[in-house]
């Protein structure tokens, strides 16, 4: 099998007329990765999304995408759009044709489409399989977007916040979705705005602000978080008390000490994936 | 895989699609294919006189309006659809898949000429039933008429293609594109009879595709001797021809390099 990576991108810039929206990223994708990407808008993320899956031109920089430059034109380009999958940020079109209609019209774009009527029950919309696309909600039609995204049974699927506007349970079952994407083998590009997604789902995570890559790490120790100095929190003759350690197990060992077994309302706290986040999109501003 | 055929399928399946979708919005059903007939019964009605011996001017307003159908089919309906589609984000999803743009230009082809052939068998129907449009029986005549609706309804749907870039929005398409045909309209001897306009009206309309394609459905649809009534004393087929062609390479050329996938 090969085993080239399935993005690998050197020295991405991208200007527009008087700024510069992505200043010189590298990023290397491995095949059957979930990579998330992460940063605030206008940060730069849809623009190398939107190089990565060809739909704009980079001024300068390296990149192939399955082997293949995205700005590949004509036949080559045709193939090439037949091995991904790209769900979009926003798209209200096709309010007209109910929901079989539109995945098997899709289905037959593509050289080796899934089976349509498991796509539809994999996003969940099997209820609403002869519903017209304007009767379904933000989150259903948003299920379809990405019903689209993978009927062609992409190597490498493109997610662009795939689950704004779902409700909590149509999330934990989109996460499952990717996840059974996953261990068939797919690669998959996500952009989030949401922490817990990214956390849920990414193998690695790469935070992009002003244009720049600013950190590639998995979830668990982006920022450093694994080292960052804990909380530790517990109650005291009826007063609230913390305090931060590096080393969260010896304090804890304390105070168990020092109360002689249990600890009042015990809380020990590692920085959130958000914090750290939040902290490191400040740094740089 | 044979490309050109993968191509050319795909282009029948959107073609279907797009009739299908087309069909589901009622009022743009009403508006594409009834409009031109409610405009021909209102003109058809108020203004019967005669405007040479043996013709009136409701069956100069017919093959005016069999004319301007395809403008509207085509040009009018594709220029104000295609940008909200751009808008919607379809053709930017379209785009990400293997589809090739022909199979889309294909299949917007197939709605084009499927709206056309109704819209002008109804406009036939009415205007012979209710305005003594003489359908003629000399089938040099239909041979005019078909390629005349060919060439003018190709020009017409490149033409809708290529102006679909300038309207800004999908919402403000309409606004932007239906003037235009109606001023043309008034201009190429639709809702006049065009040797009475001004001499400029004239002159600047004969720039465009709807004058020629306007003076050639009378060239079928009124008698032979009406043409001494007309600017040149004649059809002037050959020249509407040449006309159409021109604007047809022009409207291909432009849609192939400005073609635009989403608004930015």
């Amino acid at each position: 099998m090969n085993t080239a990576p399935a993005i690998e991108v050197r020295g991405l810039v991208k200007k527009y007329s008087n700024k510069t929206a992505v200043a010189g990223i590298d990023l290397t994708v491995e095949q059957g990765e979930i990579f998330a990407l992460l940063g605030p808008n206008g940060a730069g993320k849809t623009t190398t999304v939107e190089i990565l899956e060809g739909y704009r031109k980079a001024n300068s920089g390296e990149i192939k995408v399955l082997g293949f430059d995205p700005a590949t034109k004509g036949i080559a380009g045709q193939k090439w759009r037949n091995r991904i999958g790209i769900v979009l940020q926003s798209a209200s079109d096709a309010a007209d044709l109910s929901v079989i209609e539109t995945v098997s019209h899709f289905a037959n774009y593509y050289q080796n489409p899934k089976d349509v009527d498991q796509v539809i029950n994999d996003v969940g919309l099997t209820e609403k399989i002869d519903s017209k696309v304007h009767q379904l909600s933000g989150g259903q039609r948003r299920r379809l977007d990405v019903a689209l995204g993978i009927i062609g049974s992409p190597e490498l699927l493109f997610l662009d916040e795939p689950t704004t506007g779902f409700d909590p349970e149509a999330r934990r079952s989109f996460w499952d979705l990717i996840r059974t994407l996953k261990s068939e083998g797919t690669t998959i590009l996500l952009t989030t705005h949401y922490l817990d997604e990214a956390q849920e789902l990414a193998d690695r995570v790469g935070v992009i602000n002003n244009g720049q890559l600013i950190e590639i790490a998995p979830p668990s120790t982006l920022g450093g978080r694994n080292n960052a100095p804990a909380k530790v929190m517990w109650v005291e003759n009826g007063v609230s008390k913390e305090l931060l350690t590096s080393n969260p197990t010896e304090e804890v060992i304390k105070l168990n000490q020092h109360f002689n077994g249990q600890i009042p309302e015990l809380q020990v706290l590692r920085p959130n994936l958000e914090e750290i986040y939040l902290k490191m999109i400040g740094e740089v501003k | 895989m044979n490309l050109l055929g993968e191509t050319l399928r795909i282009g029948l399946l959107r073609g279907s699609l797009e009739l299908k979708q087309f069909m589901r919005q009622r009022e743009s059903v009403v508006f594409t294919l009834l409009f031109p007939v409610i405009l021909l019964f209102i003109f058809g009605t108020v203004f019967r006189d005669t405007i040479a011996p043996g013709v009136t001017f409701s069956q100069y307003f017919v093959a005016g309006m069999i004319a301007s159908g395809l403008v509207n089919t085509g040009f009018q309906q594709l220029a104000i659809t295609i940008p909200m589609e751009r808008d919607a984000g379809t053709l930017k999803r379209l785009r990400g898949t293997p589809m090739s743009i022909s199979s889309y230009f294909i299949g917007k082809s197939i709605l084009v000429t499927i709206l056309m052939i109704l819209q002008t068998a109804l406009l036939l129907f009415f205007g012979s039933v209710m305005f003594d449009l003489n359908l003629p029986s000399d089938p040099s005549l239909w041979l005019n008429f078909t390629w005349l609706v060919i060439l003018g309804s190709a020009c017409s749907t490149v033409l809708g293609i290529a102006f679909s870039v300038v309207p800004k929005s999908g919402r403000g398409a309409s606004a932007v594109v239906s003037p235009i045909v109606i001023i043309l309209q008034f201009f190429s001897g639709v809702f006049f009879v065009f040797t009475s306009l001004p001499i400029w009206m004239q002159q600047f309309a004969a720039i465009f595709p709807l004058k020629w394609l306007t003076q050639g459905m009378r060239s079928v649809f009124l008698p032979e001797d009406f043409a001494t009534q007309e600017v040149a004393g004649n059809w002037e087929l050959g020249k509407t021809a040449l006309v159409l062609v021109l604007w047809l390479i022009i409207g291909l050329f432009i849609s192939i390099r400005t073609f635009k996938w989403s608004r930015e």
